[in-house]
């Protein structure tokens, strides 16, 4: 079955997927902290979007109640902290360019190939649609993953693992219709507090080496031990 | 049901109310307490399991495999808030710390045991998951808790890394849960185990392969597996002394059993496929470089928390091995090791609390003489690491002892492996020991007031289980073991 052939509401949400996918590329290369901030707002709002989409189109109920879920914590609330931190820590005009973009750019396109391959296997005939999505997810939770490597900067860092936390949820609205109430709560239960603590130690990072940049935090190796 | 649900929802409730108790005298007391609470009602569990079988409702199952878990996990929590009452207090008074600290720190000692006990108990996947990442989450504060430089990096690498793998873990889950989707009709029933069991036959064998990679890479992150173990000895060896005594005697344990849960599933599902081991091979490699490259890194620590929590790598690198070898003897093995290592090494970490307060410092070179200072802690130590490093007649011998027996039987090249890998730890841990407790002891170095009993009766518990294994345990490990490996040992 060729992508043409699919129902529409799926070729939407493959669609959406696909700028979410984009939004990903987006928040990897991004300078501006505040912009990166906005893009993994937008992000949030593409993921409820699809989340939607996939209720109507005859999923579960309660994925209205995890789409909403989703909306308040991931393209408000999360946001709006991560924003205020910013704003305290006085880093509104904080940029930072990534080093070496041509190359980490090539990466993420590779773990965009090698999340395709890795689906590969996983689909029963049936499934083209499925597969697709959970390559894209798996793209973009190791594109968090990627993001986390090669941006040393605390905040970039959380919004890497907070996009690694969107491409999980996306994976499981598309291809389960969502997780069980219970553990969907969970999850966002524990994202929040994750948050909160984030914003915790951007104070203690910032009171102990004076900025946010993570790579200054290397007293604790296993060569320069003697010398502690 | 009711035990279980005080077991695990007392100290929910214990750290609530400490979180809002001002005076930290008293919130060492009533962690005791709560702790002990906890204790008291997961006997009470053992016992109603050990009479009926299994206990499960209210998505949780308590079985012999999670139920002494269960009792270790409430047992070494008592001990250790036993342990940490004085020690916070002398850690008040030298001023590492003030009152706002202690009260984050009684009230998150808390939500962490309630995190542990709702991993162990709770039947849901998805909960599982969700407790494993609460525990990061109460722990991580703690390890900065002295606000020094280094403690906040590596507070901040074990949020991180922790945060990466147990987000790749939950990868897993949603792909378990793709897998059970097509074959269970009730979606709500998706990620409830014990369900999944009984269809483990029918899950997609290709998404569950898949699947458990991302677990193990996943829940193997928190085990400390070798390469994913590097926030461990950061975290160990910066955190308060009794956090690193319940992060390598629990923690460590229940990433494992979340693991050896999910390998119970895989195998199921992979065994009608041309690979039915490989979830078994993946652990044994994993556990393998672990225990390997652990006993290595023994030999270059500098700071004696480090050094012990290099150790639990190791010791966790042979569990997940043996349970990767699978076979009764080994599984039996694995479980009995799980049981004394935590024992053991939570002794070993409180007794170097005591140790460190002695000495002033967490650098090996600075320790010195501790016999001739405070013969009790130094001989507590000595004798605590005669024991983790496997001298009969204490139980890591026992367990070690029937691990090698399976794997001569099973893979005997890997035989050889292991024992120059337990020489080879054994030398680490023992060329940087005898100073500590021999030798002279520095000017000036005094006594500190040191409360041994929960030392003493670790130790001796695993001398016990060194001589005799009492027969209602054996009968528990072999209704485990059962579970786990298909058939029984005894």
């Amino acid at each position: 079955m060729t992508l043409a052939e699919l129902p529409l509401l799926q070729q939407l949400l493959l669609v959406l997927a696909a700028l979410v996918l984009f939004t990903s590329f987006v928040l990897l290369e991004q300078a501006r902290l505040v912009s990166a901030i906005h893009a993994f707002a937008w992000q949030g709002a593409l993921i409820a979007a699809i989340t939607v989409i996939v209720a109507t189109g005859g999923g579960a109920k309660h994925l209205y109640f995890s789409a909403l879920l989703t909306f308040m914590l991931k393209v408000l609330l999360i946001p709006w902290m991560l924003h205020r931190q910013v704003q305290r820590l006085d880093l509104e005009r904080h940029t930072q360019a990534l080093r070496r973009p041509a190359l980490v750019i090539m990466a993420a396109v590779a773990l965009v190939v090698f999340s395709y391959w890795l689906a590969l296997p996983m689909v029963a005939q049936e499934l083209t649609f499925t597969r697709n999505i959970v390559a894209v997810s798996l793209a973009i939770v190791l594109i968090g993953l990627l993001m986390m490597v090669f941006r040393p900067q605390a905040v970039l860092q959380v919004l890497g693992f907070m996009s690694m936390e969107n491409g999980l949820f996306l994976a499981a609205v598309s291809t389960t219709q969502g997780m069980p109430l219970l553990v969907e709560l969970g999850v966002a239960f524990d994202v929040l507090v994750a948050m909160v603590l984030f914003g915790v130690f951007f104070l203690q990072i910032r009171d102990s080496i004076e900025s946010l940049d993570v790579d200054r935090l290397n007293r604790l190796t296993e060569t320069v031990e003697n010398e502690r | 049901m009711t035990a279980v649900l005080l077991t695990v929802f007392a100290p929910l409730a214990g750290a609530l109310v400490l979180a809002l108790l001002r005076s930290s005298y008293w919130a060492g007391w009533l962690n005791v307490a709560v702790a002990g609470l906890s204790l008291t009602a997961s006997a009470w569990l053992a016992r109603s399991v050990a009479l009926d079988g299994e206990i499960a409702g209210l998505s949780f199952r308590v079985d012999a495999f999670n139920v002494y878990l269960v009792v270790l996990t409430a047992f070494v929590g008592l001990t250790t808030s036993i342990f940490s009452r004085p020690y916070m207090a002398h850690v008040r008074e030298t001023q590492r710390t003030g009152a706002g600290g202690l009260r984050v720190y009684h009230a998150m000692y808390q939500a962490f045991m309630f995190t542990m006990l709702l991993a162990l108990t709770t039947d849901n996947l998805g909960v599982l998951w969700v407790a494993v990442e609460g525990a990061t989450l109460s722990t991580v504060l703690l390890v900065s808790l002295y606000r020094t430089p280094e403690a906040v990096e590596a507070a901040w690498k074990y949020f991180i890394l922790c945060g990466v793998g147990i987000a790749l873990a939950l990868f897993g889950t949603v792909l378990t849960y793709f897998a059970a989707l097509h074959v269970l009709d009730d979606p709500e029933a998706g990620l409830t185990w014990s369900v999944l069991y009984g269809h483990a036959s029918d899950l997609e064998p290709a998404v569950m392969g898949i699947a458990f990679v991302f677990l193990l890479v996943g829940y193997g992150t928190k085990i400390g597996l070798v390469p994913m173990h590097q926030w461990l000895p950061d975290a160990h060896s910066e955190g308060p002394t009794p956090m690193s005594a319940v992060l390598s005697g629990l923690l460590l344990n229940v990433a494992l059993y979340a693991v050896i849960r999910f390998k119970m599933l895989t195998d199921g599902s992979l065994a009608a496929t041309t690979t039915p081991q490989l979830a078994g091979y993946m652990l044994m490699a994993f556990g393998m470089l672990s225990f390997l490259v652990a006993g290595l890194f023994l030999h270059r620590q500098r700071d004696v928390k480090r050094m012990f929590s290099y150790s639990s790598i190791e010791h966790m690198g042979l569990m997940t091995f043996a349970f990767g070898l699978g076979g009764p003897l080994a599984t039996f093995g694995a479980l009995l090791h799980m049981l004394v290592h935590s024992l053991t090494k939570s002794a070993i970490f409180v007794t170097v609390g005591h140790a460190t307060h002695i000495a002033g410092t967490q650098d090996i070179d600075h320790i010195r003489g501790l016999i001739r200072t405070q013969p009790a802690v130094g001989w507590s130590l000595l004798i605590a690491v005669a024991a983790i490093a496997g001298f009969p007649p204490f139980g890591v011998f026992t367990s070690e002892f029937l691990l090698l027996t399976a794997t001569m039987d099973a893979q005997p090249w890997f035989t050889i492996a292991l024992l120059s890998g337990l020489a080879v730890a054994f030398a680490g841990l023992f060329r940087n020991l005898q100073p500590m407790v021999f030798g002279a002891a520095p000017e000036g170095q005094g006594p500190v007031t040191a409360n041994m009993l929960p030392v003493m009766t670790h130790l001796a518990l695993v001398l016990w289980l060194g001589l005799a294994i009492p027969p209602f345990l054996a009968r528990w490990l072999d209704r485990a073991t059962e579970l786990i490996a298909g058939g029984h040992l005894l």
